[in-house]
């Protein structure tokens, strides 16, 4: 663990003295995410390489602009992975943008989110004081978790300098079946397979088609499929990067939005195409309805809605004011001066 | 708020204002039950204790403590292990007992709503009709509530697999100090904004008071099989651990026991453990049938491999059950052993375990103190259980002392001084050792964030940095120890 990264810090602490506002950056590949970044940028890229790997004990530390490509080719040799298996919108992506986004994939609604596979997290706050939270042991109950806190803050607390992330074994085999069937049926066996012992590891419906990934022993996947039937998805692997990473001709759309939604949410009566995903809980819709309409409408179903890609002002579900000023009152614990990203995650930070 | 020392009968009025009178007890009569939680080491009459029923009371409650300048203590079932609702001086202790409804089970979403005094294991009774049970499963599950879990973010022997309870939330309901209530998470996947969910969850109490929880439901795996073996050496059976996961396999529960905590448990429950083995580990494996039949070939192969002197596979449930029992009685088993024990909760990275048992056996000579280890192996989390009689003057000390120096050894190894119990007035001088100052000003300032006037269990979880030099607490960083050519015991 690197003490201290002098020059960075000092960078932060001339920027907090002269109120200057810092456009934390490294590889670039989300750029499109998130609200307009005001401020000179401060490039992280020199924050590079793995720090620590010990696939014994299921445990992998790094600096926070190491791509993301770099770690996944490691782990893939020790036969193991990133279970958030996280999108990379880029080859340019690194672990530390991944979790200022708080971006997981397909695997998210099994195996968990990226929060959930942060040990420990070390950042530069907003005085340039460097500062270490959890560590690299799967449990750690001392002091209030900052690591998972902080993941998804898009930057505003602080610049992540390392990471310590719980990697899992790849499972030993997948395969993905698909079912012809309609939306609300396909919610509905998403649910209630989920609710079952099965090895789901994946689930997708978009016009028509609903596919579920399997993962585990070989013999598991037999005695599943033999359960739910299905015809088998040539390629399947091939299918879930795509959807992972957006390299479909659906996702290319904009604007994009994505809501997150209680699973068990029925089809949304809303103009425009769409694609399911996380077992209900993730509905991208492509549609030219007013911004104020679809935070409406994801609001009115218990869930929220995000602009992901396209043109506009708000991107992000408002809060309820009580925990809006609870935001505000946690961003200045971190970043007094208010310098770190603003404008990337609400417009008055 | 008032400058002077609140007045008892004063906020006594004030409160029955709000909930019924006979819900506010203050005779020492009625409040000594509350005098401390699991870590009894640590006791003080309560000054008030008040038992709300619903949330609205909660919040009034906190509105009144808050404008009268009255610090409030949370307490659940009061099960915690490090003293985190010990009642404070001229302080409120609410207690979340009678919050204790089961708010609704959704079997088809795989959720349970639930107050925050429901007992750990009616969670998993309620969802048992549907199949589903709640993962995290801390051995004092039996009692322990989920508010205190959240509070605590609790563990127990599946959490390699599972996670802690962190992993198993999807909402809270919090009450600040202030009486504002939140709404933390949803049951839509993660959240607009900052992660409330992960900062409230383990925060002791410090940050609000959960009135409502919402837990993710898991299905019940079709089979769970569990693996006996043997070792003679402590060192093999780590190494037995580390090939388990090399292979790929994640085992559900993974446990190991040293040869003092084996015999004792042995003694106590007869569990059918070896009495000559310097270790035992068990390997629990679950899924799919098919799964676990191949996954139960493989571990059996490895362990032998690993050189263990004996491997049992549990044929049927009695089997699984007293192999279980053995562990899961550890704790009372070690307990007939002596007059008292002190349980201590350190996390290490796993390959570190033999150089940590061999510490602990020449910090155990030093103190002159027996002491049993318990390890749930999966996850690094190592109980040493110091044996001590509190009648003999000084023993307690030199129990503290030696439990200190284990933490102070965790932390250098690369670990951690909690990982399930919680920090509480326990292992507030270790905080110092495990955290720079920086990162607990950094706490405090979180801290304020929530609770500005800071009358929220104050005192707990995290020292104050001047404390931190009078106790002379050294920071730990990077395995360095400052000055480690100076003995230290």
């Amino acid at each position: 663990m690197a003490d201290a990264y002098p020059e960075l810090q000092e960078a932060v602490r001339q920027a907090a003295a002269q109120g200057r506002a810092l456009a934390i950056r490294a590889g670039g590949s989300k750029d499109f995410y998130g609200g307009e970044t005001r401020g000179e940028r401060l490039d992280v890229n020199a924050l590079r390489g793995i720090v620590a790997y010990e696939p014994r004990e299921l445990v992998l530390t790094a600096k926070a602009a190491t791509p993301l490509a770099e770690i996944e080719a490691l782990l893939a040799e020790q036969g193991q992975m990133l279970a958030f298996e996280p999108p990379h919108y880029g080859a340019a992506a690194t672990l530390g943008g991944t979790l200022a986004c708080g971006f997981s994939g397909p695997r998210r609604a099994y195996a968990g989110a990226a929060r959930d596979f942060v040990l420990g997290l070390s950042l530069i706050d907003g005085r340039g004081e460097h500062l270490h939270f959890g560590g690299r042991v799967m449990k750690n109950v001392a002091g209030y978790d900052v690591s998972r806190f902080a993941v998804g803050s898009l930057g505003v607390l602080g610049v992540f300098t390392e990471i310590s992330l719980k990697v899992l074994p790849r499972p030993r085999h997948e395969i993905t079946l698909q079912f012809e069937m309609d939306e609300a049926r396909a919610i509905e066996a998403l649910n209630r397979w989920a609710r079952q012992p099965l090895p789901l590891s994946a689930g997708s419906f978009h016009e028509g088609l609903l596919a579920v990934r399997l993962s585990g022993a070989e013999s598991a996947l037999h005695a599943a499929r033999a359960q739910l039937g299905g015809e088998v998805l040539e390629h399947g692997a091939e299918f879930w990067r795509r959807l992972k990473e957006h390299d479909t001709p659906f996702f290319a759309q904009a604007p994009l939005w994505r809501l997150a939604l209680p699973g068990t949410t029925p089809p949304l009566d809303l103009p425009g195409r769409q694609w399911l995903e996380w077992g209900g809980g993730l509905r991208w819709v492509a549609t030219d309805m007013s911004a104020a309409e679809i935070f409406a409408a994801a609001q009115a179903r218990g869930g929220h809605a995000t602009l992901f890609r396209g043109a506009g002002a708000q991107r992000f579900q408002a809060l309820a004011p009580a925990l809006l000023s609870l935001h505000r009152r946690l961003k200045a614990a971190f970043d007094p001066a208010g310098i770190f990203n603003r404008g990337r995650l609400y417009p008055d930070f | 708020m008032d400058a002077a020392p609140p007045d008892l009968s004063a906020v006594m009025a004030a409160l029955a204002q709000v909930m019924p009178r006979a819900n506010l007890l203050s005779d020492p009569e009625d409040t000594r039950p509350f005098e401390a939680d699991g870590l009894t080491a640590y006791r003080r009459t309560p000054w008030l204790v008040a038992l709300p029923e619903s949330e609205e009371q909660v919040a009034a409650a906190l509105r009144i403590c808050h404008r009268l300048g009255v610090p409030v203590v949370p307490r659940g079932a009061g099960t915690g292990l490090a003293a985190g609702a010990l009642p404070g001086e001229g302080a409120v202790l609410l207690v979340l007992s009678k919050l204790n409804r089961i708010l609704g089970v959704d079997p088809l979403a795989g959720t349970a709503r639930l107050e925050p005094g429901v007992r750990n294991l009616a969670i998993s009774e309620a969802a048992a009709p549907y199949g589903l049970y709640y993962a995290p499963d801390p051995s004092s599950q039996i009692a322990c509530s989920i508010g205190g879990n959240v509070a605590e973010n609790s563990g127990g022997v599946h959490c390699l697999k599972y996670g802690l309870t962190t992993h198993n939330l999807l909402k809270l309901r919090l009450v600040t100090m202030e009486g504002e209530i939140l709404d933390i998470g949803s049951l839509a996947p993660d959240s607009p904004g900052f992660d409330l969910l992960a900062l409230i969850t383990g925060s002791e109490g410090l940050l609000g008071v959960v009135t409502e929880i919402t837990v993710e439901l898991l299905p019940r795996p079709l089979r769970a099989q569990v693996v006996l073996a043997a070792f003679d050496d402590v060192e093999k059976a780590g190494a037995a651990v580390g090939d388990i996961i090399a292979a790929g396999i994640i085992p559900a529960g993974l446990e190991m026991m040293d040869a003092p905590a084996i015999q004792a448990a042995e003694a106590f429950v007869h569990a059918g453990y070896p009495l000559d083995a310097a270790a035992i580990l068990l390997v629990e494996v679950d899924g799919t049938n098919e799964e676990v039949s191949e996954d139960i070939l493989t571990v059996r192969r490895l362990l032998l491999q690993s050189g263990a002197t004996e491997v049992h596979s549990a044929e049927d449930e009695e089997t699984r059950r007293r192999f279980w029992a053995g562990r899961k009685n550890a704790f009372p088993a070690v307990g007939r052993l002596s007059p008292d024990y002190y349980c201590m909760d350190g996390t290490i990275p796993r390959a570190q375990l033999p150089h940590v048992l061999h510490r602990i056996g020449e910090l155990s000579a030093h103190y002159g103190l027996r002491v049993a280890n318990v390890f749930h192996a999966g996850d690094g989390n190592l109980h040493p259980l110091i044996l001590y009689d509190a009648n003999r003057p000084g023993e307690l000390e030199r129990a503290e002392a030696f439990g200190a120096d284990i933490l102070a050894l965790c932390v250098a190894v690369g670990g951690a001084i909690t990982g399930e119990h919680g920090v509480g007035v326990e292992k507030i001088k270790a905080m110092c050792v495990q955290y720079a100052p920086a990162a607990l000003e950094k706490f405090h300032a979180v801290k304020a964030a929530f609770d500005p006037a800071g009358l929220l269990n104050p005192g707990k979880a995290v020292p104050e940095l001047h404390r931190c030099a009078e106790w002379g607490a050294m920071h730990v960083h990077q395995g360095a120890l400052p000055h480690p050519e100076l003995p230290r015991f």
